[in-house]
C-alpha cells in the first residue's frame, strides 16, 4: 500500500501552522510533540502507521471553522478523527497532515422523546447515545461490534452498521441532520429533526463519505423505543451451504429478524474459548434474533424452528433468559477480540448476494490452502456483508503482503458475484486500490467530481478511497 | 417524444441533445417542463428478482403496477408505500419506479421503515453529457465510494436520467389492523401519535385525516391482537378506541396514502415536513384552508385557497414546504444560499449544459 510522498513544504511551514492554530484554540487542544503525535498514528488498521504533523482537539463547531480555515489558507491537509477504530485506514494520518480529532465534542445537546430524536456532538461514542436514553426506554438503533469506542463522528463518515441493521438499517437510514464543516470553514446545516429534507439529498451523500467532504460536527440522530424483549436462537448446520439454504427460507417466509448472523467452525471454536458463550460444535453456526413480547417471541420462534427443522440442524439452542441471550451475543461480539488473541488478522468487509454464499465460502476455502493462510468467517447473514478473517503473522516478513493479496483476491470475487468491496468498514486505504474492480473510470469520475465541489482543493482526507492514479491530477493541481 | 429502447440509446440522445430535456417516466407526478420530452417508457422490465436476498433490479422505465404485481407473486412488497399521485393532482398514465425514486416518493410507512431513498441499493443513470454511471449495487449493504444514489434519489431527474435501479423489497406481513379514533384538535392528535410511535409495540404508520386518528400496526395474527390491545390501553385516554380490520385497514391507508381527500378539493396542496411537534403550529400558521396529519404529525397535507403564500406563514418553524399542486410559488423551498451554492455546483459538475429537466426543482 502507497501513500503520497509527504509535501516537504508543508512540513518546512510547521513552526507558523502550529502558531496560527494555536491563536483559535486552547493550548492543550494543540498537539505537536512527536512523543504525542504518535497517539494518533494509526487506527485500527495497524499495519499501516505515520504520526501527524499535528493534531488538534477543538472543542466546538467554531473552533473545528477556525482550524479549517487556516489550514485551507495554508494549503494543509486535514484528516478527521473520530474514535480511530476504522478497519480501513480512514483515519490513517500522513506526515504533512494535521489530524482533527472531535473526542471532546461528547456532549448530548437535546433529547426529544415525543419527536423521537437526539442530537449530539458527534465525538460522543456510539454506544453513549443509547446509554443517555436507554432509562426512558429508547435507544440508537445502528449497533457496530466497535460501539463501545467508535464514535458518532466516524459512524457518519463510514455510514456504519451493526448486527441488527437488518431490521433497523445502517447509519444513512437513523442519520436525520448535521452540522459540518466544509474545508474552507464554512459551516453548513443539512436535515434536520424532520424528514427527507427538501433539495438534492446533501445529507446523504455526505454519509459514507469518509471525512472528505466535510467534518460533521453535531448529528440529529433518530431514536427508537426499545422492544418488550429479544432472544436469540442459535441454530447448528453440518455445512456452509445448508446454514445458508435455511437464511433464505427463513426470509422468504416472510419473517424477518432482526438479526441472523453467521460463523463457522474455526470462528466457532475461537468464540468458545474466549467467551464461553456454550455455542455448539459444528461447521456453521447461525443466530437468529427476533424481538417483542414474549408471546410474539415464541410465534417467531416456532415459525423459525420449523423452517430450520427442514434443514436438519445439528443443534438447537433457544435462549430462555436474557442472562443466556447475552451470553449467546458476547460470544459473536467479541469475535474480532478473540481471534485477535490468538492470532495477527485482517478483517475483510466485502458484501454478495446471499444466494452466492455456498459458492463464495467454498472459493475461500480453496484461496486459503492456495495461500497457505487461515480463514475464519463471521458474517450479518441476512444481509450477505460478509466478514473473512485472514489470519497472518506480522512478524513473519512477507506475510502481511501474502494476506493482502489474499484479501484483494476475495474482494474481487465478491465483486465478481454481484457484490462490493466493502459493506460497513469503509474504504479508507485498504481498498482504495480495488476501486477499480468495483467502478469504470466514470463512476469514480462523478464520485470524485462531488469532492471538487465540496473540497475543491482536495486537502480533505484526500489519499483516501480513491485509486491514486485516478485522483493524482486533483490532489496534484492542489499543491 | 423521443423514446430510447436501450440505455445506450438513451445517452446517444442525451449526448447529442441541443437544448433543455423534459424527462418523463408515467407523467403522473405533475411537472410540466419546457424542453424535448424524453421518455423512459422503452426502458421497461425487471432485469432480476431474488426474493430470498430481499432484492428486485428493474429498468427505470418500468410500470410500478408491473414491479408490484411480480412482488406480490413472493409475498413481498415495496416497503416505503410510494404515493400514487393520480387522484390529487388529475394526472393519467402508468407511473413508473424511475419517477419513484427520481422524486424520492414515500408513503405512511416512511416514519417506521424508511423512504424510498432508503429502499434504492444501487441505480444507473445517464449524466447531462451522456455519459453511463453506476453506483451502488444489489446488495443490501454497500459502503464502496460515495453513495450517489442518494444523490439521484429526490433529484428529480436534474442530476441524471436514472435507467435503472435495484431496490430492497420486503415481505408482506401476515395481517394488519388500524385503531382509530375521533380527535378535533390536532395538538391532541399528535400527543395520541406520539404516545404511539413512544410504546414498544412497533406502529407502522400514524396519521390524523377527517377529526379521526389512524394508528396501523402490521405483523402476525396472534402478535397484531396483542399489540392492540396494549394500544387500546395506553391510548385510552385520548378516545374510544375502534378497530379496522385487515381490508378494511388497508382501504384507510391507501386513501391517507394518496391524500384522496383533497382530491376533489379546490385550491393549492401543499406538503409540508416538520417535527411531528411542529405539525398543529403549522396548521395554526396557515390559518385557513383543510389540513391533514401523516407520519404522526411530521407531514402535514393543506389544501389552501390558490395563490396562498404558505411559506411566509411558516417562518421560523424548522423544516420544508413543497407546493405540490398549483403554481404562482417555486415547488421546492429555497435552500439557505451555503446549500444552495452546494445544489448548484453539483448540478453544473452532472450535467455541466443544464439541459436535464432545468429548473424542475427551482
Ligand atoms: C473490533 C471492531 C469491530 C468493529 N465492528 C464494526 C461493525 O460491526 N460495523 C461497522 O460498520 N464497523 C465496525 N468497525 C469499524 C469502525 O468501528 C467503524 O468504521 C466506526 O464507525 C469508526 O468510528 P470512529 O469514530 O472510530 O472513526 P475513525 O476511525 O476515527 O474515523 C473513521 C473515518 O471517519 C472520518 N471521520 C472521523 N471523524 C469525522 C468527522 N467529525 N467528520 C467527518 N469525517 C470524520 C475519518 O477521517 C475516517 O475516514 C469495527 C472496528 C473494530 C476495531
Amino acid at each position: 500500500m502507497q501513500m503520497p510522498q509527504p509535501d516537504a513544504e508543508i512540513i518546512a511551514r510547521k513552526p507558523r501552522v502550529l502558531a496560527r492554530l494555536q491563536e483559535v484554540l486552547p493550548p492543550d487542544a494543540v498537539i505537536s510533540e512527536e512523543a504525542e503525535t504518535r497517539a494518533y498514528e494509526c487506527d485500527a488498521l495497524t499495519a499501516y502507521r505515520c504520526p501527524p504533523m499535528i493534531a488538534v482537539l477543538p472543542s466546538s463547531t467554531q473552533e473545528v471553522s477556525d482550524v479549517l480555515r487556516i489550514c485551507h489558507e495554508e494549503g494543509v491537509p486535514v484528516v478527521p478523527r473520530g474514535s480511530g477504530t476504522s478497519l480501513a485506514g480512514g483515519a490513517l494520518p500522513t506526515a504533512d497532515c494535521v489530524i482533527l480529532g472531535v473526542a471532546r465534542m461528547n456532549e448530548v445537546l437535546e433529547v426529544d422523546y415525543p419527536n423521537r430524536v437526539i442530537r449530539v456532538q458527534t465525538g460522543r461514542t456510539n454506544l453513549s447515545v443509547t446509554g443517555a436514553v436507554e432509562a426512558d426506554g429508547f435507544f440508537y438503533a445502528p449497533d457496530p461490534s466497535s460501539q463501545l469506542a467508535c464514535a458518532i463522528a466516524g459512524n457518519v463518515a463510514m455510514n456504519s452498521g451493526g448486527a441488527h441493521c437488518l431490521k433497523y438499517g445502517v447509519t444513512t437510514n437513523n442519520l436525520l441532520g448535521v452540522t459540518m464543516v466544509q474545508m474552507d470553514g464554512t459551516v453548513v446545516e443539512l436535515g434536520g429533526a424532520y424528514l427527507d429534507a427538501g433539495g438534492i439529498d446533501l445529507l446523504g451523500v455526505i454519509c459514507g463519505s469518509e471525512g472528505q467532504l466535510g467534518v460533521v460536527t453535531e448529528a440529529t440522530l433518530r431514536i427508537l423505543h426499545k422492544p418488550e424483549g429479544a432472544l436469540p436462537v442459535l441454530m447448528g448446520f453440518d455445512s456452509a451451504e445448508v446454514a445458508g439454504a435455511c437464511v433464505a427460507d427463513i426470509i422468504k417466509a416472510g419473517v424477518l429478524p432482526v438479526a441472523i448472523e453467521f460463523m463457522d467452525r474455526m470462528l466457532i471454536e475461537v468464540c468458545e474459548d474466549f467467551a464461553k458463550a456454550g455455542y455448539p460444535q459444528c461447521e456453521a453456526l447461525l443466530i437468529v434474533e427476533v424481538e417483542g413480547a414474549p408471546s410474539e417471541i415464541a410465534h417467531q420462534l416456532s415459525l423459525i424452528k420449523k423452517i430450520a427443522e427442514r434443514h436438519d440442524p445439528v443443534a438447537m439452542q433457544e435462549a430462555e433468559s436474557a442472562d443466556q441471550a447475552a451470553r449467546i451475543w458476547a460470544g459473536r461480539k467479541a469475535a474480532f477480540s478473540a481471534i485477535g488473541r490468538v492470532n495477527d488478522y485482517m478483517c475483510l468487509d466485502g458484501t454478495i448476494p446471499v444466494s452466492e454464499l455456498p459458492y463464495v465460502l467454498r472459493r475461500i476455502g480453496e484461496m486459503s490452502k492456495q495461500y497457505g493462510l487461515a480463514v475464519g468467517n463471521v458474517f450479518h447473514a441476512g444481509d450477505g456483508n460478509m466478514h473473512p478473517l485472514i489470519c497472518y503473522d506480522a512478524n513473519k516478513p512477507g506475510d502481511l503482503e501474502i494476506c493482502e493479496e489474499m484479501g484483494a483476491e476475495i474482494l474481487k470475487l465478491c465483486v465478481e458475484v454481484g457484490g462490493c468491496l466493502t459493506g460497513e468498514h469503509g474504504v479508507g486505504i485498504e481498498k482504495r486500490d480495488l476501486m477499480s474492480h468495483q467502478y469504470a473510470p466514470a463512476d469514480l469520475e462523478a464520485q470524485m467530481a462531488v469532492k471538487d465541489v465540496f473540497d475543491p482543493a482536495w486537502l480533505l482526507n484526500p489519499a483516501k478511497v480513491f485509486p491514486l492514479d485516478a485522483s493524482d491530477t486533483r490532489r496534484m493541481a492542489a499543491e | 417524444m423521443i423514446r430510447p429502447e436501450a440505455e445506450a440509446e438513451l445517452a446517444e440522445v442525451i449526448a447529442a441533445a441541443e437544448g433543455p430535456l423534459a424527462i418523463q417516466g408515467g407523467g403522473t407526478r405533475g411537472v410540466a417542463l419546457d424542453g424535448a420530452a424524453l421518455s423512459t417508457a422503452g426502458l421497461s422490465g425487471v432485469t432480476l428478482y431474488e426474493p430470498g436476498a430481499l432484492t428486485l433490479v428493474a429498468q427505470a422505465g418500468t410500470p410500478v403496477a408491473e414491479i408490484e404485481r411480480v412482488l406480490e407473486g413472493e409475498g413481498q412488497r415495496l416497503a416505503f408505500e410510494p404515493m400514487d399521485h393520480r387522484a390529487l393532482l388529475g394526472t393519467t398514465g402508468d407511473p413508473t419506479i424511475g419517477g419513484v425514486i427520481a422524486a424520492n416518493v414515500s408513503g405512511p410507512r416512511r416514519v417506521q421503515v424508511g423512504a424510498a431513498r432508503d429502499f434504492a441499493l444501487g441505480v444507473r443513470y445517464v449524466d447531462g453529457t451522456g455519459q453511463v454511471i453506476k453506483n451502488g449495487g444489489r446488495v443490501m449493504k454497500n459502503v464502496t465510494g460515495y453513495d450517489l444514489v442518494k444523490l439521484l434519489s429526490g433529484s428529480w431527474g436534474s442530476l441524471g436520467v436514472l435507467s435503472e435501479v435495484s431496490l430492497k423489497v420486503l415481505p408482506v406481513p401476515e395481517t394488519e389492523a388500524t385503531l382509530t379514533l375521533s380527535v378535533a384538535s390536532p395538538e391532541t392528535a399528535v400527543a395520541a401519535m406520539s404516545a404511539a410511535f413512544g410504546s414498544p409495540y412497533d406502529v407502522t404508520g400514524a396519521a390524523w385525516a377527517q377529526g379521526a386518528v389512524s394508528i396501523r400496526l402490521e405483523g402476525f395474527a396472534p402478535s397484531l391482537a396483542y399489540r392492540a390491545e396494549r394500544l387500546t390501553q395506553a391510548l385510552a385516554t385520548y378516545g374510544e378506541i375502534t378497530l379496522l380490520e385487515a381490508e378494511d385497514s388497508a382501504a384507510r391507508w391507501a386513501e391517507i396514502r394518496d391524500v384522496e381527500a383533497f382530491a376533489n378539493m379546490q385550491g393549492d396542496v401543499w406538503r409540508v415536513s416538520v417535527k411531528p411537534s411542529d405539525g398543529p403550529a403549522v396548521i395554526a400558521a396557515a390559518g385557513q384552508g383543510t389540513a391533514m396529519l401523516d407520519w404522526g404529525g411530521g407531514l402535514v397535507w393543506l389544501c389552501l385557497p390558490e395563490g396562498t403564500d404558505l411559506r411566509a406563514a411558516l417562518t421560523g418553524i424548522a423544516g420544508h414546504a413543497q407546493l405540490v399542486r398549483g403554481r404562482g410559488f417555486p415547488r421546492f423551498q429555497p435552500e439557505p444560499p451555503e446549500v444552495a451554492a452546494l445544489s448548484t455546483a453539483l448540478r453544473a459538475k452532472f450535467d455541466p449544459r443544464g439541459i436535464l429537466n432545468p429548473g424542475v426543482m427551482g
